[in-house]
């Protein structure tokens, strides 16, 4: 096995985000400054909580979609499958009246479980990453309307539920500083999973995948078994994203998930991962979701009108891959 | 040099100068924003219309907003949440989910931001007054036109968008319940929803043409569904009376050909310009309705053209 050669690879990839990383984060700051000089509103504790609660979800599937996306494939199913598991747990804790635990953890599963077979398309079916996640893409979003009866699932029997997104436990600590749950869940799931990337073979491997999976396959590496490991590890953070905007909205709405996938997309690639794999960081995909929902809300502050706020963030999102491919063609 | 802060500088910069004008008048006039179930579709247009005429007679700033499709539930929280940081005098609110906006329209609410629904409402006690359409009445008179037109008796099928949302219950309840109560030997043979979307009504008429040969009306509960039956209608060369709901350039159109009999239409000129005017009158304290009901009319080839009821079509 060819740990040093990994290794190299990591290193190097972290060396080319880390600047990209300094750039996009730049890019936040200015954002928040400019927003925050044009409307006393912006600059406000509800508002910045707003914001924050506003990029949890799309933060969480932009996680997944990156260690996916490093591998060299993409995922489409990101948003119907962060649906399904939403209706997972519906049906766990509403219809079948168990215990919160319960429905967390069969949340998270059949996120893992619908990770692994799109893993198992792309690694052993050999069908083309874009394809195999875009055909979970309709069958979870059929699924979530079947299995919910087209209807919403509303978790008023299970109480504490709404307090995974909404309740503030940094908040009941410090009263000053109400951070709703749903965002202290976004930063653990981040720190959790840059661990994974950068301190563990899994994330070694995920990058080896992305740059050279030839090599990594003729070094004798099973490399069938670790791509599917790093679709499930995505599918079960999509898991998490499923819990978090349910919670917050007291209910799995089963029509909703389609075209999230893109934002998430839209987040890791401002983030400064490289769609062709190899190459990317889990704190820059989180900048990304900022970035977002920074532009987002600062255009709503300022009143905007809609029409012209969807003009900007394309505009951004191609000033953005544009300038990371100047910056890497200096280099 | 040429780095994406420096971009973005200006992009924000352009665009602050640009609605600067608007932003410094925010500071003095009462400010009002509205957060629609939609934006794109010709409907939430004309409601915005409305809106923007009532924000000019009354001197208030007015903003127009929702997400793009109708299942983004937590998009319209995130543009409420937003809504709720510009500290506004009111808001108008046409919820996607009552429930899961709540905790928002808890914070508007001790915050003391009087909250207007509009279309089709916000449920529990929280907004002063809700403006929308009596989808019931409305649906009801379609029943009534439609019995005229097929000579009260024979089969008749509804082509609806959804049994969910309220506007989907209520217009089907009133068409069927008026027909039950008024028009005895009228049968319904078919409900079928097709979630407003042109070409899944287009085939849900057909299979329902299709499976009663002697089907002498069809009702299409919504611009996209009443589209639908046309087609459908079109596509299998077949001859019945078509009853649709709302306008629409095709509609229209379909109307004026005579492949369509007529249509009900709501008065979204009217929910827009309602709404702010009772948002208007809340913010500064004075009683306001809890229930304005904003009208709607039966139109076809006769009356399209009449100034009264071309004032509330759209295209």
């Amino acid at each position: 096995m060819s740990a040093t050669a990994s290794t190299g690879i990591v290193s190097m990839g972290s060396k080319f985000s880390g600047a990209h990383r300094l750039l996009a984060f730049a890019s936040l700051i200015a954002l928040i400054l400019v927003f925050s000089l044009a409307s006393p509103n912006f600059m406000q504790t509800s508002n910045i909580i707003a914001i924050l609660q506003a990029t949890s979800v799309n933060g969480v599937l932009a996680i997944a979609a990156t260690l996916v996306i490093i591998t060299g494939g993409i995922d489409l199913s990101v948003g119907t499958l962060m649906t399904f598991c939403a209706v997972i747990a519906g049906v766990v804790l509403t219809f079948w009246g168990m215990p919160l635990g319960f429905g967390v953890l069969a949340a998270i599963l059949a996120g893992a479980a619908s990770g692994t077979l799109s893993g198992t398309f792309v690694a052993k079916l050999k069908i083309p990453p874009f394809i195999a996640t875009l055909g979970m893409m309709l069958i979870l979003k059929g699924l979530s309307l079947v299995i919910s009866g087209t209807r919403p699932i509303y978790f008023n029997g299970t109480p504490g539920f709404t307090q995974i997104s909404q309740g503030s436990l940094i908040g009941s600590v410090f009263p000053a500083l109400p951070i709703p749950n749903g965002v202290l869940i976004l930063f653990l799931v981040a720190i959790a999973t840059s661990f994974i990337l950068e301190r563990t073979i899994l994330g070694r491997f995920t990058f080896a995948l992305g740059s050279n999976e030839e090599a990594v396959r003729l070094s004798g590496v099973n490399t069938d078994r670790w791509k599917i490991a790093v679709y499930a590890l995505a599918g079960s953070i999509c898991g998490i994203a499923g819990l978090l905007i349910s919670s917050r909205l007291n209910s799995a709405q089963p029509a909703l998930g389609q075209g999230y996938e893109l934002d998430a997309i839209a987040a890791v690639v401002i983030g400064g991962t490289s769609l062709s794999g190899g190459r990317g960081t889990i704190i820059g995909t989180l900048i990304g979701a900022l970035i977002i929902s920074v532009l987002a809300n600062g255009l709503r502050i300022l009143s905007v009108a809609q029409e012209w706020q969807t003009v900007v963030t394309g505009s951004i999102i191609i000033l953005a891959v544009y300038t990371d491919i100047l910056r890497r063609r200096r280099l | 040099m040429f780095t994406r802060r420096t971009v973005l500088g200006a992009i924000s910069a352009a665009a602050i100068l640009g609605y600067g004008s608007s932003f410094a008048l925010a500071q003095d006039k009462m400010y009002i924003p509205l957060i629609s179930k939609g934006f794109q579709h010709q409907f939430w247009q004309a409601v915005k219309a409305g809106a923007d005429k009532a924000a000019a007679d009354l001197g208030v700033e007015v903003t127009f907003e929702g997400p793009d499709s109708e299942t983004q539930v937590d998009r319209q929280i995130d543009m409420l949440a937003a809504a709720l940081a510009k500290k506004p005098a009111a808001i108008g609110f046409a919820a996607l989910d009552s429930q899961a906006a709540l905790p928002l329209l808890q914070q508007a609410k001790d915050a003391k931001i009087p909250v207007v629904a509009f279309d089709s409402g916000v449920e529990g006690d929280i907004p002063v007054s809700t403006a929308s359409t009596n989808n019931i009445a409305a649906a009801a008179l379609a029943a009534d036109k439609m019995a005229e037109l097929i000579g009260d008796e024979g089969k008749v099928a509804l082509v609806v968008h959804d049994q969910t949302s309220r506007t989907g219950i209520d217009r089907r309840d009133g068409f069927v319940n008026r027909m039950k109560e008024a028009h005895p030997k009228v049968e319904i043979v078919a409900i079928e929803y097709g979630e407003g979307d042109h070409l899944k009504s287009t085939e849900i008429t057909k299979a329902i043409l299709q499976a009663n040969p002697d089907l002498k009306g069809m009702f299409g509960a919504n611009e996209g569904s009443a589209i639908g039956v046309v087609n459908g209608a079109k596509e299998l060369g077949r001859q019945l009376v078509i009853i649709g709901y709302d306008s629409g350039a095709q509609q229209k159109q379909a109307i004026r050909d005579g492949q369509m009999a007529g249509a009900i239409t709501q008065n979204p000129v009217g929910i827009g310009y309602k709404t702010v005017e009772a948002a208007v009158k809340a913010a500064k304290g004075e009683a306001v309705e809890k229930n304005i009901d904003t009208g709607f009319y039966y139109y076809d080839k006769t009356n399209i053209d009449q100034p009264d009821i071309a004032a509330v079509l759209y295209d």
